[in-house]
């Protein structure tokens, strides 16, 4: 069970959290412009690496913040978190 | 006739305080300090059990928790009866009563020991070869095979002990105190660090804390003196904390590890009494230091499990420890110097060598002269080629082994004895560095897997670590400690230690015998049967990877994991196939290390405690009116009002009809509430609904349909505007939490541009919901000054008021399709609201009904249940609810995939009425609906997802989904049964006042 470090609240253990998978993928702006193919890119696929990953999480039984993370997932040694909207560090 | 093997009791025996207690039914006396194993041994009792596959009788093996055979039953019949308890870990008590496994009619006389002599017909793989056909059999095997298979029995009644857990955390934690792990957790707490030092004995100091044999010195002094010198210090030491009789079950990523605390096993049963019986421990630990150990080897010859055939180290802490002479007649079988030590402790005894036979053919150390010039006869260069005696060895017959260790020369020597004890090299404990992520090396040298790549803040000292003897642990360790804890020096820095130790050893995994390799039974997972001839027959049949060829033969498979037979099963793994033992690598080793009870995984998560569950405020009066629950969610809600003996149908059909026909009142409390605040509060609605929100008037109620991004039906339920950038939101009651998760997701990551904030108020308020005619009589009674006009007060409209000065809010909103009111009041008023409901409804026979009655008028009227008529596959199109999804707005959750090829397609299931042929008839829910029953294979078409009785409309009624059911309207379909098909036809899913009269009655 990973020890996690939420950016707004400090070290908490994982059972306070919940993953919230890829990260980074936005919502298109205007999806009636896209077709059934961009749609379903959007909606349905996600990677899964084994190694370097970039994660959304959620500290949903504390502050109930989302954040991002950059995990990996060969060891699942967390390299960084960092808040929505900031840059992914480059690990 | 039970003969007394005890020595001279030791130190660690309190001879005062004799102990009885029963195996197999008989009484036998042991000391406090005694482990069962111990006892029984000293009452010369080898035989204990049975092995799983052939029954061969078998006996205590070891002295420690890796015994592969000596499981017991401990108090059978009892409630607190425990199976496959290993005897070597039993600490004896008054009143302790054990006894033998899987054998019948007794452990002396076992039916089930005729396996032995079809042995031939019963290799690996026997099961999955003889019982796979006809398939159809199976169930019948399977019930002979279950009964003569499987270990101890379960207990059958309710555990009454106590467990509980507790979280621990510490700078430090130590696992394993022998002298590797005191020498740490001195450290560690001499350097000011919050250190945990767990044993999984009773007794600290590993098997140093007996090592008292003249050969070796610390500081000299003997081993065990100095050792016990330092626990004395180290029990003074304030920021440490030492737990005896606690074993580490599992490692986890981040230094999380989790122990089984034993707090009572060891005590008589009175003395037990509302004591917590065992505790699970969850540990997070800054830095970890495993000094587990390691675990002496067995050897791999003929017939090598024998009752009476022991593990050298375990003679030696048996003669040592608990003063027992484990044989009268001993024989000592070796690869390494170990054996040696156990003779030199047995020649102080005055315990009988008979012989040492060594595989080796010049051992030479200064140990091995010094037993030779004790008389003892070793034959060097020579193996055990088989043995014999049923319940008790009496006899190993050695030859010569050549030169390349693969075949046996000479002569045959016979050699009577009771007990053989071996020693076939150590083997690191890495089982907990491998769980934490730990990658292992294979050292050629003497053929062990030690730790080589650590995953955390962790460090692995002593034996377990490959560092084997006294010598290099005393010289080691000190260096290991200062870099781990990045300190200049410890106590241990110069510490003096003689020592005779040599570790040259010869591994040979498979020992030859004389006899051809089909008529040995060479053991190498003794408690699952496994030998080395169901490896080799693996591989003959093409299993290469070590984890097939464990599942195959079930080698490591049983309660002990494979502890003691796991390298020697990759070692003839390796020889076989020719592929070096460091390519291999070892199967996974998994926690627990040692079984844990399912009392202590539960913890006090027992009967009503199993679960949280949430009580509405009104909960009180339905459990004094005798309501029955039913279990939504996390919630307790009333289900149905049973009065005078009716049976649930007869209650909700009482309950249905005074609703529509007078009043009824349902506690709504469960429905999730969110407050909803911000100036861009519509606009957000209007994203994350089907439909339109900006026009909504203050004042006004709006139901909404919430989808997910994939254009299905989430969560449902009415909005109201309480004011220009305020909303009150209700969800089901069962997502209320998920549907706050995905909104605040969507706030947060893709529109935080909005000014919108989210509180969840739903325990904040109690619901009252009051429907039927004569529902606005009631609550004009309970708030004379509102006015109640249509004009006023429509339909899908809200207002404030004060029901006795407290401020509430009033939606008149309608799940049932009746006039009614949604009353919400600050919680702690809840009870007192529902009371004056029911005063004020009197005189209309206000009826309180629950779930079931609402499930059932909302039905009659076709409003869905999400989650019950919906299951993720549902569009609104395909609920017939296009009339909710806005075609003007741009954008909203969801929209994008409601034109997606798949979801505009005609053949999807929708959701339609059913009606049966026979009014009847009430349909099963989850029943499946077809068109032509005949048609092989069937056709489903779909399920019927809601199916009552309506007394109101004095007929059955269902709703289902049917594949292009929309256009079905009117058409015959079936719904196959166990012993019938029941005709149905499709309908329109609205059941009962199409027109909506009823709303303003």
């Amino acid at each position: 069970m990973f020890v996690i470090s939420c950016p707004y609240c400090g070290e908490r253990e994982q059972s306070e959290f919940k993953a919230g998978g890829e990260a980074h993928i936005e919502r298109p702006k205007q999806p009636t412009e896209l077709s059934d193919d961009e749609w379903a890119e959007y909606l349905f696929m996600r990677k899964n690496i084994k190694g370097i990953q970039y994660e959304r999480w959620n500290h949903a039984h504390g502050c109930r913040k989302w954040f991002n993370m950059v995990r990996d997932t060969s060891n699942d040694e967390i390299k960084a978190v960092y808040k929505m909207g900031e840059k992914p560090p480059s690990v | 006739m039970s003969t007394n093997s005890r020595l001279k009791t030791s130190k660690f025996i309190d001879e005062t305080s004799r102990i009885s207690f029963k195996f197999n039914n008989k009484t036998y006396y042991g000391f406090k300090g005694d482990t069962l194993a111990s006892a029984l041994l000293a009452n010369d009792v080898h035989l204990v059990g049975r092995s799983f596959k052939y029954h061969r009788p078998r006996g205590i093996m070891t002295a420690g928790s890796e015994e592969p055979n000596a499981i017991v039953q401990i108090n059978d019949g009892t409630a607190v009866t425990e199976p496959n308890v290993r005897a070597t870990e039993v600490e004896i008590y008054e009143g302790l009563e054990a006894s033998s496994q899987n054998c019948w009619p007794s452990v002396n006389f076992d039916i089930g020991g005729i396996n032995n002599l079809l042995s031939p017909l019963l290799p690996a793989g026997f099961y999955y070869k003889t019982f796979m056909w006809p398939a159809s059999f199976w169930e019948k095997y399977e019930y002979f095979i279950r009964k003569s298979a499987g270990l101890g029995k379960s207990p059958t009644q309710p555990d009454p002990d106590i467990y509980e857990h507790q979280y621990i955390h510490c700078d430090v934690l130590v696992i394993g105190a022998g002298i590797s792990g005191i020498m740490a957790a001195k450290t560690a707490a001499k350097n000011g660090l919050k250190t945990l030092l767990v044993d999984e004995k009773p007794i600290l100091g590993g098997n140093t804390i007996y090592k008292d044999n003249e050969d070796t010195s610390i500081n000299n002094q003997t081993p065990s003196k100095w050792i016990s010198d330092q626990i004395n210090e180290l029990e003074k030491l304030d920021n440490l904390e030492i737990k005896k009789r606690t074993s580490v079950a599992a490692y986890h990523g981040y230094n999380y590890l989790l122990a089984r605390e034993n707090l009572t096993d060891h005590l008589p049963i009175h003395e037990r009494k509302n004591k917590i019986r065992q505790r699970l421990l969850k540990i997070r630990a800054k830095k970890v230091i495993t000094s587990t150990g390691a675990l002496e080897r067995p050897l791999v010859f003929n017939n090598n499990d024998r009752p009476g055939i022991l593990l050298a180290s375990a003679l030696k802490r048996y003669s040592d420890l608990f003063g027992v002479a484990c044989g009268k007649k001993n024989v000592l079988f070796t690869n390494n110097d170990s054996a040696y030590e156990t003779a030199l402790s047995f020649i102080n005894k005055g315990i009988k060598i008979e012989a040492i036979i060594d595989i080796r053919e010049n051992p030479n150390s200064k140990l091995v002269k010094k037993i030779e010039e004790n008389q003892i006869k070793i034959f060097k260069g020579y193996t055990v080629v088989d043995t014999s005696g049923y319940k008790r060895i009496n006899k190993v017959s050695i030859m010569q082994l050549s030169k390349d260790g693969q075949k046996v020369v000479g002569n045959k020597i016979e050699i009577p004895c009771d007990c053989l004890g071996m020693s076939g090299g150590w083997t690191p404990a890495v089982h907990l560095f491998t769980q934490s992520g730990g990658k292992l090396s294979f050292r050629e040298e003497d053929q062990v897997f030690i730790p080589k790549i650590y995953t955390s803040k962790q460090i692995s000292l002593g034996s377990c670590n490959g560092d084997f003897s006294l010598d290099s642990i005393i010289k080691n360790i000190p260096g290991q400690l200062k870099q781990f804890f990045e300190i200049n020096s410890t106590e241990f820095d110069n510490l003096d230690i003689e020592s005779n130790e040599d570790l040259s050893k010869r591994n040979i995994w498979l020992l030859p015998s004389d006899k051809i390799f089909g008529k040995t039974k060479p053991f190498v997972d003794y408690q699952n049967d496994a030998t080395a001839k169901d490896i080799k027959l693996a591989l003959r049949e093409g299993f290469r990877s070590i984890e097939h060829v464990k599942r195959y033969t079930t080698t490591g498979m049983g309660t002990d994991q494979g502890k003691l037979g796991n390298m020697h099963a990759l070692g003839i793994i390796a020889d076989t196939a020719g592929v070096k033992m460091g390519e291999l690598g070892t199967t996974t080793f998994r926690p627990p290390y040692t079984p844990l009870t399912f009392g202590t995984i539960v913890g006090r998560n027992v009967g009503e405690y199993f679960d949280i569950f949430r009580k509405t405020p009104m909960h009180d009066w339905h459990e004094q009116n005798k309501a029955e629950f039913e279990n939504v969610g996390q919630w307790k809600r009333a289900w149905y009002y049973p009065k005078n003996n009716e049976n649930m149908h007869q209650a909700v059909q009482r309950e249905s009809k005074a609703a529509r026909d007078s009043a009824g009142i349902l506690d709504a409390s469960t429905l999730g509430k969110i407050d909803i605040q911000g100036t861009d509060a519509s606009e957000f609605l209007n994203r994350v609904y089907t439909n339109a929100w900006s026009k909504l008037a203050i004042g006004k109620c709006r139901y909404g349909l919430m989808l997910n991004e994939d254009g299905m039906v989430y969560d449902d339920g009415v909005t109201t505007r309480l004011d220009e950038n305020h909303y009150i939101m209700t969800t089901t009651t069962g997502g209320a939490a998920n549907v706050l998760g995905k909104l605040e997701d969507y706030l947060q990551t893709e529109w935080p541009e909005l000014d919108v904030y989210l509180t969840s108020v739903t325990d904040h308020y109690a619901t009252a919901s009051v429907c039927g005619p004569n529902s606005k009589k009631i609550l004009q009674k309970i708030i004379p000054d509102l006015d109640l006009s249509d004009d006023n007060f429509p339909h899908m409209s809200f207002k404030n008021a004060k029901i006795d000065g407290v401020k509430c809010r009033i939606m008149r909103i309608s799940f049932t399709g009746e006039h009614s009111y949604e009353i919400n009041i600050p919680a702690s008023y809840g009870k007192s609201l529902w009371e004056k409901c029911m005063e004020a409804g009197k005189e209309y026979n206000i009826t309180p009904y629950g779930t079931e009655t609402m499930h059932l008028l909302r039905a009659e009227k076709g409003f869905i249940i999400v989650g019950q008529d919906t299951d993720a596959t549902l569009t609104p199109i395909d609920l017939q609810m296009d009339w909710i999804v806005s075609k003007k707005k741009y954008d909203f959750i969801g929209k994008r995939s409601l034109y997606r090829s798949d979801t505009i397609k005609e053949d999807r299931k929708q959701l339609v009425g059913l009606l049966t042929d026979d009014p009847n008839e009430v349909l099963e829910e989850g029943a499946q609906i077809v068109a032509d029953a005949n048609k092989k294979p069937i056709e489903m078409l779909g399920h019927v997802t809601s199916s009552y009785y309506s007394p109101n409309l004095n007929k059955s009624i269902a709703l289902g989904v049917v594949r292009g059911g929309k256009k079905m309207l009117g058409q015959k379909l079936i719904i196959p049964m166990e012993n019938k098909n029941i005709n149905v036809t499709v309908s329109d899913p609205v059941f009962l006042d199409k027109e909506n009269k009823r709303l303003n009655a």
